[in-house]
């Protein structure tokens, strides 16, 4: 296993990649991306699994992001994203918008090799009418004319995920967020931060192996504990609603954005915590 | 208070005897006022699945997100609640924005999954809180998900009514559009009318949206907020007058 710190590890996510990014409920990766803006990342084309959050916004808001494909950007309780709603508005990143489903199937295809998949809905709703790159075939299998919308596999270069545990062995645990071993199967490479590194194998463990990502999927694992702070980790800690209140407060004007940049991203105390 | 008087007409169409059987519902984030109708049939002994898919712990799903859509698109998910950031007189869904694509104007956070779930559930409720000309508009701006479909589309259900913070309206998918099934305690249709962006129609007769009876209403405060607690603590604070350290 590849055991690196937090810097190094997002010093491995190459400026312009695909990357995919769970959203603000499934172990987000909150301390990495925060890793990724004190490196300066740029022009990053997130892919939101199937939204975007806390996250997203932060690395929009940092002039990190040139496109996102998501279903959305919400930061839930706490009302819109507002660095992606100011960066749609100025025209600042691209996005391609998406519903959930299209998302999951399009990694889903990605995962098992294939082209493209299948998935119904979507036809007369708007998303579809900007998407040139989804199409509309008749169902081979139907009796009738049966229109259907067929989605191109989408591979990111990177799945970023924060996972409660890794083994010695290099597998990841992450529970029931199944989503997060989509995006790892799916993805090129998967670069995870994890809250604990417990010796021997989970795979090995009936009761674990089900909620495990294998290592051959995992490229490299940085620890950090509450490493998705103020987001939750399963049934370890839950969100911090108060921060993310301020959060929302905070990045309302540009100004009030770099402020939070100033003291929860760049300040060496939030970094020594990391 | 006005959200009791919301769970119990959302809990009424619910149990709806005319409608498709709900045996599965999900209710997704930020849905206080439709999860408590749910919880309300319930326990007033409906016999319906409910899949709460906010949940941090004991989420009902274990093949992630994804599961949720699988299922609805395999036909066992029978109810879903959308809203949107414009709604439109023939039950289009606006979640994307306004101005030029993709919200330059006004930027909503998203579609999420009701481009899929729309036309996949046998039954949608539609549910927004602000009932304004600039929410419930003569045609949306864009659509994230459209209130009926030409013939020869895939599609399992409509819009089954919206509710509103003034009002219920129930839709006719076949006639794609909307008439006035009640107004709540203050509302009128004239009031009704001058809130409204979009062309509805109004029978002879207009009652009044019904309060939860007293049983009910004592359900909701107990047994309901019981279970909402932990998910929606301001919520179950400001309408049930519940806190966590009273709950049993």
């Amino acid at each position: 296993m590849m055991l690196i710190d937090l810097d190094a590890l997002a010093a491995r996510v190459p400026d312009g990649a695909l990357v995919a990014i769970p959203p603000d409920n499934s172990l987000t990766p909150a301390a990495l991306a925060r890793a990724l803006v004190r490196r300066g990342v740029q022009g990053l084309r997130l892919v939101g699994v199937p939204i975007g959050g806390y996250a997203m916004d932060l690395l929009i808001g940092a002039g990190c992001v040139a496109e996102v494909e998501t279903s959305a950007v919400t930061l839930g309780e706490h009302g819109f994203a507002p660095c992606f709603t100011r960066a749609v508005k100025q025209g600042a990143i691209r996005v391609h918008d998406a519903t959930c489903p299209a998302i999951q199937t399009r990694l889903q295809a990605a995962e098992k090799g294939v082209p493209f998949l299948p998935l119904r809905g979507l036809l007369g709703s708007d998303i579809l009418a900007h998407r040139p790159d989804w199409r509309v075939i008749d169902n081979p299998f139907a009796d009738g004319s049966d229109p259907i919308v067929l989605l191109p596999a989408l591979v990111p270069d990177v799945a970023i995920v924060h996972a409660a545990l890794a083994d010695a062995a290099g597998n990841l645990w992450v529970g029931r967020r199944r989503e997060l071993a989509t995006m790892a199967h799916a993805a090129r490479i998967t670069l995870a931060t994890v809250e604990e590194v417990v010796p021997g194998n989970l795979l090995e463990d009936e009761r674990m192996a089900a909620g495990v990502i294998g290592a051959a999927y995992v490229t490299a694992i940085a620890r950090a504990e509450r490493g998705a702070w103020p987001l939750a980790v399963l049934d370890r800690y839950g969100v911090d609603e108060p921060h993310l209140a301020d959060y929302a407060k905070l990045a309302r004007t540009p100004e009030g954005f770099l402020a939070y940049l100033d003291r929860f991203v760049r300040a060496a105390p939030a970094r020594a915590a990391e | 208070m006005i959200e009791e008087i919301l769970i119990a007409a959302i809990a009424r169409l619910i149990a709806d005897p005319s409608a498709p059987p709900v045996r599965h519902v999900a209710v997704g984030a930020a849905s206080a006022i439709p999860a408590a109708a749910c919880w309300l049939n319930v326990l007033q002994g409906a016999d319906m699945r409910l899949s709460l898919l906010h949940r941090r712990t004991g989420n009902p799903f274990s093949e992630g997100s994804r599961e949720l859509f699988d299922l609805a698109g395999q036909g066992r998910i029978d109810l879903f609640f959308l809203g949107g950031g414009q709604i439109d007189g023939e039950a289009n869904l606006n979640l994307i924005g306004t101005g030029d694509w993709p919200g330059t104007e006004v930027r909503f956070p998203g579609s999420f999954g009701s481009a899929f779930m729309y036309m996949a559930c046998p039954r949608t409720i539609l549910f927004r809180e602000e009932h304004s000309p600039r929410v419930l508009v003569p045609r949306v701006a864009h659509v994230s998900a459209p209130g009926v479909s030409p013939p020869g589309i895939w599609r399992r259900g409509h819009a089954q009514a919206l509710v509103t913070g003034k009002c219920v309206f129930r839709f006719d998918p076949l006639r794609a559009r909307f008439t006035l099934a009640s107004v709540h305690p203050g509302e009128s249709v004239d009031s009704i009318r001058a809130a409204t962006g979009f062309a509805f129609d109004v029978p002879g007769e207009v009652p009044e949206t019904a309060p939860p009876t007293g049983a009910e209403r004592a359900l909701l405060r107990g047994a309901v907020a019981d279970r909402m607690l932990e998910t929606y603590p301001e919520f179950c604070a400001r309408v049930f007058g519940r806190r966590m350290e009273t709950a049993a």
